[in-house]
C-alpha cells in the first residue's frame, strides 16, 4: 500500500495541475490515506456530521437572506412571508431553525466525547483550544440568529443578554449603549445582529480549517486513548472513515427531518410567534434550549457580576482542561473515578438545562446552586486531585492489542456477526 | 456501583427539590387546555376541507369585527393543502369586502371591493383604535395566533411529545378558550371590570366577552351548530392560517423520509461491507505507511 501514501497523478492536465497548485495532493493526503485509529466508535462521527450541519446553515441561511428584511418594522412579517410565499421558504426556515438545534446537539455529543476519551490531553491541547473557540462562535451566531425573526423571545432574549454586560463595573452601561447602536434594543441592534449573523458562520468556517489543520498535525485520539504505535494500528481515512461517517449523517438526517417535517416548532418558544413588543415583557423569559444549562448558572448566582462572571468561566474553563486535569492517562475507559465523576458532571449539566427553563424560584434556585457548585468543584478541584490520587487500569500496549483482545472475547462469546457495526 | 448511586442522586436533587418548590408556588392552579383528537395530528394527518370552511365562515361572521388576520390574502383560500376554495369563490369573497387602495390620480385614498391579491383588511385602522372601541382590550392579530398560543406541558410529558408529535397545543388552547367561559365566576373571584371569567386564560379574566354562542352561524352541511363545533372548526382554520404549509411540509416528509431510510440503509451495508476485513479478520491487515504528517 506504500505507493498509495504520495498522491501520484495519472492524466496529464493533473500532472500539470500538481505542479502549479497541489491541491489534489493535499485532498488526496488530508482525506484519503490520513491514517485514523482502526477501534474509533460512533462517536467520532460527529466532527464529520458538524462540518455537514455547518454547511446546511450556510446554504439554508444565504437564502433566507435573499428574503429577510432586516428592519424592527418588516422583520417579523418578512419571516412569515419566507413561510408563505416563499417556495419552499417554510421547509428552508425549519431547517435553519432546526438546523441550528441540531448542530448544538452535535457540538455536545463532540465535546462529551472529547471529555470522556481525554482528547484535550498532550499533544492535542491546542485542537482542543480552537474547539471551545468554536463553540464559543456557535454560541455567539446562535444567539444573534434568534433575534432576527424579531418575535417577543427575540426582543427580550436580546434585551436580557446584551443588558450582562452592564454588570462590568464602570464602563458596563456605556459598553451596552455601544452594543445597542441606542438606548434600547432597536433597529440598530437588529441590524448589526444580522450582519454579524451573516459574518461569524464564516469564521467559523476559517477557525474549522485551523481545527483540521491542527487535528492533522497531532492525529486523532481514540477510545484507548493509546497513540497508535504501528501501521496496523491504524486504517485509512477513505473509505474506512469516510463510510462510517455517512453513514451516521444518515442517521442524524433521519433525526433531523423528524423534528424538520413533524415537530418544526416543538425545540421552538410559542412567544416567538408574538411581533416583539418592546412596552409587554413576557412571563418568562427563556433562551433556546441548548443555552439553559448556562442560563441557570447565570441565575443561580444572586450577584449579577458574580452570575456573569461564572457565566463566562463555565465555558472559558473548558479551554484549560489540559491542565486542569493532570492524569496522565486519557480514556475515561482506566480511569474509574474520573468516569463516574464525570459522568455525574454530564448529568449535572442537564439538570441545569431543565432548571434554566424553569422560574427561578423556590426550590428550582436551590438546586441550580447545589448543581453550578458541582460543575464548577469538578472543573477546579477534582479534576486536578484526581490525577494525583486515581489508582488507573493498565493499559493495553497497543491500539491492534486492545481490538485483539475485544476480537477473541467476541469469537469466544457470539458469532462475528454480532460485534458491533 | 457508585455511578449509579451518584446518578440517583443528582435525579432525586433535580426532580425533588423543583417539585417542593412548585408546591408552594403554585397556589392558584390554571385549568389545563384538554388534548382534543385532529384531522392534522400526527405524520399523515392534513387538513379537513370542510372544517376549514366552516372555520372561515366563524372567522367571518364573527372573529373579524375585531381580530385582524393581517398577513392571509384572499389567494390563500384557494391555495393547494387549504379550505379548497375554488379561485371564482375566493375572487367571490374578497369582493364581499371594501379594502384602502390609493392614492389615486387625485391623491386620494378609496374604498373599492376586494381582490385576490389584497390581505384581508383589518377592522381597526391601528391597535389605538381597536383598544378605544374595545374599553381598552386589543384583540390580537389572528395570523400566527395558533402558533403562538401554547399548553405548558411540564415534565415528562414535554419528552413524549417529541415522539408522539404533539404539535396541536395551540388550536387545544384557542378552543378551551372558546369554551372555557363561566358567568357567573366562581364564588370568591373578583373580576375586573369589563372582564369576563375564564378558566383557561391566564389570571382568568379576559377581556373579550363570550364570541360564540349556539345557532349562532349557520351550517349548511348538517354539523351541528353547537358552541364545541364551532370552536374546533375555527381553531382548525386558525391552525391553517398560521400554517398553510402544513400538508405540503407533512407529505414531502413522508417522501424524504422513504428516501433517507433507503439511503441510509444502503450507506450502513457500505460500511458493513468496507469494514468487513478489518472487523473479523484484523490480523490480516496490511500495514498501514506512514504519511508526511506523522513522525
Amino acid at each position: 500500500m506504500s505507493e498509495h501514501s504520495i498522491y501520484r497523478p495519472q492524466s496529464a492536465f493533473m500532472q500539470w495541475m500538481e505542479r502549479r497548485l497541489p491541491i489534489a495532493g493535499l485532498v488526496y493526503s488530508s482525506f484519503v490515506v490520513y491514517p485514523t485509529p482502526r477501534n474509533l466508535n460512533y462517536w467520532w462521527t460527529f466532527g464529520g456530521i458538524l462540518s455537514f450541519m455547518l454547511g446546511v446553515q450556510i446554504v439554508t441561511g444565504i437564502v433566507l437572506a435573499m428574503h429577510y428584511t432586516p428592519h424592527v418594522d418588516f422583520a417579523f412579517n418578512s419571516v412569515e412571508s419566507i413561510m408563505r410565499d416563499v417556495n419552499y421558504g417554510w421547509l428552508l426556515r425549519y431547517l435553519h431553525a432546526n438546523g441550528a438545534s441540531f448542530f448544538f446537539v452535535a457540538v455536545y455529543a463532540h465535546i462529551v466525547r472529547g471529555m470522556y476519551y481525554g482528547s484535550y490531553k498532550d499533544p492535542r491541547e491546542v485542537l482542543w483550544i480552537l474547539g471551545v473557540i468554536l463553540f464559543l462562535l456557535m454560541v455567539v451566531t446562535g444567539f444573534m440568529g434568534y433575534v432576527l425573526p424579531w418575535g417577543q423571545m427575540s426582543f427580550w432574549a436580546a434585551t436580557v443578554i446584551t443588558n450582562l454586560f452592564s454588570a462590568i463595573p464602570g464602563v458596563g452601561d456605556p459598553i451596552v449603549t455601544w452594543l445597542w447602536g441606542g438606548y434600547a434594543v432597536g433597529n440598530p441592534t437588529l441590524n448589526r445582529f444580522y450582519s454579524l449573523h451573516y459574518l461569524l458562520p464564516f469564521v467559523i468556517a476559517g477557525v474549522v480549517v485551523l481545527h483540521i489543520w491542527a487535528l492533522h498535525m497531532v492525529g486523532q485520539n481514540n477510545p484507548t486513548g493509546v497513540e497508535p504505535k504501528a501501521e496496523k494500528d491504524t486504517v485509512s481515512f477513505t473509505p474506512y472513515a469516510t463510510a462510517k461517517d455517512a453513514f451516521f449523517i444518515g442517521v442524524f438526517c433521519l433525526f433531523l427531518a423528524w423534528f424538520v417535517f413533524y415537530i418544526p416548532n416543538y425545540l421552538g418558544h410559542s412567544d416567538n410567534y408574538i411581533p416583539a413588543n418592546p412596552g409587554q415583557t413576557p412571563t418568562h423569559i427563556v433562551p433556546e434550549w441548548y443555552y439553559l444549562p448556562f442560563y441557570a448558572i447565570l441565575r443561580a448566582i444572586p450577584n449579577k457580576l458574580l452570575g456573569v462572571i461564572a457565566l463566562i468561566s463555565s465555558i472559558v474553563l473548558l479551554a484549560f482542561l489540559p491542565w486542569l486535569d493532570t492524569s496522565r492517562v486519557r480514556s475515561a475507559n482506566y480511569r474509574p473515578l474520573y468516569r463516574q465523576f464525570l459522568i455525574v458532571y454530564f448529568l449535572v449539566v442537564i439538570g441545569l438545562g431543565y432548571l434554566g427553563s424553569q422560574p427561578p424560584e423556590g426550590g428550582y434556585v436551590i438546586a441550580a446552586r447545589i448543581l453550578t457548585g458541582y460543575y464548577f468543584i469538578f472543573l477546579l478541584i477534582i479534576l486536578p486531585l484526581l490525577g494525583l490520587f486515581e489508582k488507573t487500569k493498565p493499559l493495553p500496549n497497543s491500539i491492534s492489542e486492545s481490538v485483539l483482545r475485544e476480537g477473541v472475547a467476541v469469537a469466544a462469546s457470539a458469532p462475528p456477526s454480532g460485534s458491533r457495526g | 456501583m457508585n455511578a449509579h448511586r451518584s446518578i440517583a442522586f443528582v435525579f432525586a436533587l433535580t426532580a425533588f427539590l423543583p417539585a417542593l418548590g412548585t408546591c408552594v408556588a403554585s397556589a392558584q392552579e390554571q385549568e389545563i387546555p384538554p388534548k382534543l383528537h385532529w384531522s392534522f395530528a400526527g405524520p399523515f394527518g392534513l387538513y379537513d376541507p370542510a372544517q376549514l370552511q366552516r372555520g372561515f365562515k366563524i372567522y367571518k361572521e364573527v372573529c373579524s369585527t375585531c381580530h385582524s388576520l393581517k398577513l392571509l390574502a384572499f389567494r390563500n383560500l384557494a391555495d393547494p393543502g387549504g379550505p379548497a376554495f375554488t379561485e371564482a369563490q375566493a375572487a367571490a369573497i374578497a369582493a364581499t369586502f371594501q379594502v384602502t387602495d390609493g392614492p389615486n390620480d387625485q391623491g386620494e385614498m378609496f374604498q373599492r371591493p376586494g381582490k385576490l391579491a389584497d390581505r384581508f383588511p383589518s377592522p381597526f385602522p391601528n391597535d389605538q383604535a381597536a383598544r378605544a372601541a374595545l374599553g381598552g382590550a386589543l384583540p390580537p392579530d389572528m395570523s400566527v395566533l395558533a402558533k403562538a398560543r401554547s399548553v405548558e406541558r411540564g415534565f415528562p410529558w414535554f419528552i413524549f411529545d417529541a415522539f408522539t408529535q404533539y404539535q396541536e397545543d395551540g388550536p387545544d388552547y384557542i378552543q378551551a378558550i372558546l369554551n372555557g367561559y363561566e358567568d357567573p365566576p366562581p364564588a370568591g373571584f373578583t373580576l375586573p371590570p369589563g372582564a369576563q371569567y375564564d378558566k383557561y386564560f391566564p389570571g382568568n379574566a379576559i377581556g373579550m366577552p363570550k364570541p360564540l354562542s349556539e345557532g349562532q352561524v349557520e351550517y349548511t352541511d348538517g354539523t351541528p351548530a353547537t358552541v364545541d363545533q364551532y370552536g374546533r372548526d375555527v381553531s382548525a382554520f386558525l391552525m391553517w392560517a398560521a400554517e398553510p404549509t402544513l400538508d405540503a411540509r407533512k407529505r414531502l416528509g413522508f417522501q424524504v423520509f422513504v428516501f433517507l431510510i433507503v439511503l441510509t440503509g444502503l450507506l450502513y451495508f457500505t460500511k458493513k461491507r468496507v469494514w468487513h476485513e478489518v472487523k473479523h479478520h484484523p490480523e490480516l491487515l496490511e500495514p498501514h505507511p506512514p504519511t508526511e504528517y506523522r513522525s
